[in-house]
């Protein structure tokens, strides 16, 4: 039973996340998959079409942590330590991207993530992401 | 939630950069950067996470956008060419509060096939980084 619901918080999502456009696809107890919507807005390279990083980072920050938030079974803040993006290849222009974030390990302060983002094939991903988040309220006991 | 005197963004910022709200302000001659251009990202709803702080993926576009001016800048006058990200490692050091932050990048090293560059953000005191990243670019030589 999960009593966190990544597909509401989402939703009411405000900021950033909302500007972008992102929406929620699906989840499971340690994971979470949203969509970024393509727009013309998002081009990092106008040369090619191809999308910038910024909006890669952003949709993997917000499907890791819920990924994180899945698997604590509850939203307790939190602040990105690190994250690494590979560039595996350029997203084709007109696609939307989905991104599915993954918390392999939750320690009192720390969570582990991983992630893929693909444009329509999970097997072709166009960047694999890890990262790490710091609990903000390590001491607040399970509710 | 704008400056009353930004320069606004030089058409070659991409579209993205517009979304962040980006401003050129100057290039950094006194700092390592040399002739690297500061960008400046007003704090505004489109860049928010949390409430109350910058969202990282805003900040990593920031980033990504000073290190591609600096990368842009080296390149321009090294005989010119094209780029294309590899990889980007971001590292949050302070949370981003309710202020405009600045970056900028440096180029650690450009050869004929890859370029190293550093970016990193900083709100009022540069020697007190929010957020900095690495990031690696295939050249693609004109």
């Amino acid at each position: 039973m999960i009593a966190f619901d990544p597909a509401r918080l989402v939703s009411t999502m405000s900021g950033h996340g909302r500007r972008l456009g992102l929406a929620y696809r699906a989840h499971g107890p340690d994971w979470a998959e949203l969509e970024l919507p393509w727009s013309p807005d998002l081009i990092g390279d106008p040369d090619r079409d191809v999308l910038a990083s910024g909006p890669i980072v952003a949709l993997m920050d917000v499907a890791t942590s819920l990924g994180v938030w899945c698997r604590r079974g509850r939203f307790v803040a939190h602040a990105t330590l690190d994250l690494r993006v590979d560039y595996l290849r350029p997203a084709a222009p007109g696609r939307a991207v989905v991104g599915r974030g993954e918390c392999y390990r939750l320690t009192r302060q720390v969570s582990f993530v991983r992630g893929q983002a693909h444009d329509g094939d999970p097997d072709d991903p166009v960047a694999h992401v890890a990262g790490t988040f710091m609990n903000m309220t390590p001491q607040e006991p399970g509710r | 939630m704008s400056d009353p005197h930004p320069t606004p963004a030089p058409v070659d910022l991409p579209p993205y950069a517009r979304l962040l709200g980006l401003i050129v302000e100057g290039t950094d001659d006194a700092g390592p950067a040399g002739r690297a251009p500061v960008l400046v990202m007003p704090f505004a709803d489109a860049v928010l996470g949390r409430p109350g702080f910058l969202q990282g993926g805003a900040i990593a576009g920031l980033l990504e956008m000073a290190a591609i001016a600096a990368l842009r800048a080296a390149l321009s006058a090294d005989g010119g060419g094209r780029i294309k990200p590899v990889d980007v490692s971001v590292d949050y050091m302070r949370g981003g509060r309710d202020h405009p932050t600045r970056a900028t990048g440096i180029v650690t090293r450009l050869g004929t096939r890859v370029a190293n560059v550093r970016a990193h953000a900083w709100q009022g005191d540069p020697d007190q980084p929010i957020a900095s990243a690495r990031m690696n670019y295939l050249v693609v030589r004109d």
